[in-house]
């Protein structure tokens, strides 16, 4: 019986998944316009240069 | 996040997870206080002899931001214990229990690095020294000491809010000049009476959590006598700019007016000292304190902006 509850963990209310998903989202969004920043910023200090080549 | 180390006792009893929202997150930034700083980080950036490449501007400017921001959570982290008995902050996310203590920690710590490390990748390591010296500052010398022990907290701990111009200016151009160490001096002298404005009008919420705010300690008519003395000098130092050639004849115009009315409100403050009308006079300065910062540095970037842009249009 307490195995069984053991496995079965933590149930989350609706209010609780709401805003764990809320949370998730804006932490997805957060790190995507981050890395999205350095890209830009990346492009913008190299300038002209970044199509050039070694090779 | 709460997290639930045994799950018997979580089916026991309902569990304390969160169901803290991005908002009660973005709360713990002190969104109003922010806003002030990317304003005033702006004009610093903005400035600058040589215009910095937009992309770098934007970066930099979003780091201080979140720089600020990580001060408020780590501010709301300390003072939780005083947010929730005063009426002002008592709805704010720890006090609520939306968030824990330690979350708010950890969400600072984490915000402030990433601040200081882009601020020192895409713009220069010594406008994130800077940034990282004021977070410091702020949350170390103002929050954890100053603010609980000394009425001239707001005096000294006021420099935090004084150093984003400097920072910005930093970021744009690699060292800082005497045009940001002016807008460092006024914004610095121009935190006390705007706080004490405040403080006189609730006196009461400071008492209560035990903060020595100069009202509280010296004296209602002392602090009075102060926001006056700070006034006095504010008005001058507000005109520097166009002083030092930073600023053009309007700005000169503007700020002598704002100066004078901004010293016209503070001998208001000083002279009624009871009743409602003392409250109100608090009060319409603190208001007014607000509207002269705002004009003062709006005039600096409009000024700058209108220079960049008919740069570009020759």
């Amino acid at each position: 019986m307490s195995v069984d509850k053991d496995m079965q963990g933590v149930t989350l209310t609706p209010e609780q998944q709401k805003s764990r998903r809320q949370r998730n989202i804006a932490i997805g969004l957060a790190v995507g316009f981050f890395v999205l920043l350095f890209y830009v910023v990346t492009i913008a200090k190299l300038g002209p240069g970044v199509l050039r080549s070694p090779m | 996040m709460s997290f639930v180390g045994n799950s018997n006792d979580a089916m026991a009893t309902p569990v304390a997870i969160s169901v803290a929202s991005p908002g009660d997150y973005i709360a713990l930034l002190k969104p109003r206080v922010m806003s002030l700083v990317v304003f005033t980080a702006l004009t610093g950036l903005l400035i600058a002899p040589h215009p910095v490449n937009p992309v770098v501007g934007f970066a930099s400017l979003l780091a201080i931001a979140v720089g600020a921001g990580a001060s408020g959570a780590l501010n709301m982290w300390y003072d939780a214990d005083i947010d929730a008995v005063m009426q002002r902050t008592c709805r704010r996310p720890i006090p609520t229990g939306k968030i824990t203590g330690q979350e708010a920690l950890a969400f600072g710590l984490t915000l402030a690095f990433l601040a200081v490390f882009t601020l020192g990748v895409v713009a220069n390591w010594l406008a994130a020294a800077l940034l990282a010296f004021t977070i410091s500052f702020y949350v170390v010398v103002y929050t954890m000491w100053l603010k609980r022990a000394t009425p001239q907290n707001i005096v000294i701990g006021g420099a935090a809010g004084a150093f984003p111009p400097i920072v910005g200016y930093v970021a744009a151009t690699g060292e800082p000049s005497l045009a940001c160490l002016i807008l460092f001096a006024i914004i610095f002298v121009w935190t006390p009476p705007h706080f004490w404005a405040l403080a006189l009008v609730r006196a009461g919420d400071y008492h209560r959590a035990g903060i020595p705010m100069m009202p509280n300690v010296k004296g209602a008519d002392h602090t009075r006598l102060e926001i006056l003395l700070y006034s006095l000098v504010l008005a001058p130092l507000g005109v520097a700019p166009f002083l030092l050639g930073i600023a053009s004849p309007v700005y000169g115009v503007l700020s002598v007016t704002l100066g004078a009315v901004f010293i016209a409100f503070a001998f208001r403050v000083y002279r009624v000292r009871t009743g409602p009308q003392a409250d109100r006079n608090c009060k319409k300065f603190f208001g007014f304190s607000i509207l002269y910062l705002f004009l003062l540095f709006a005039e600096l970037l409009s000024e700058r902006v209108i220079t960049l842009i008919m740069g570009m249009l020759r």
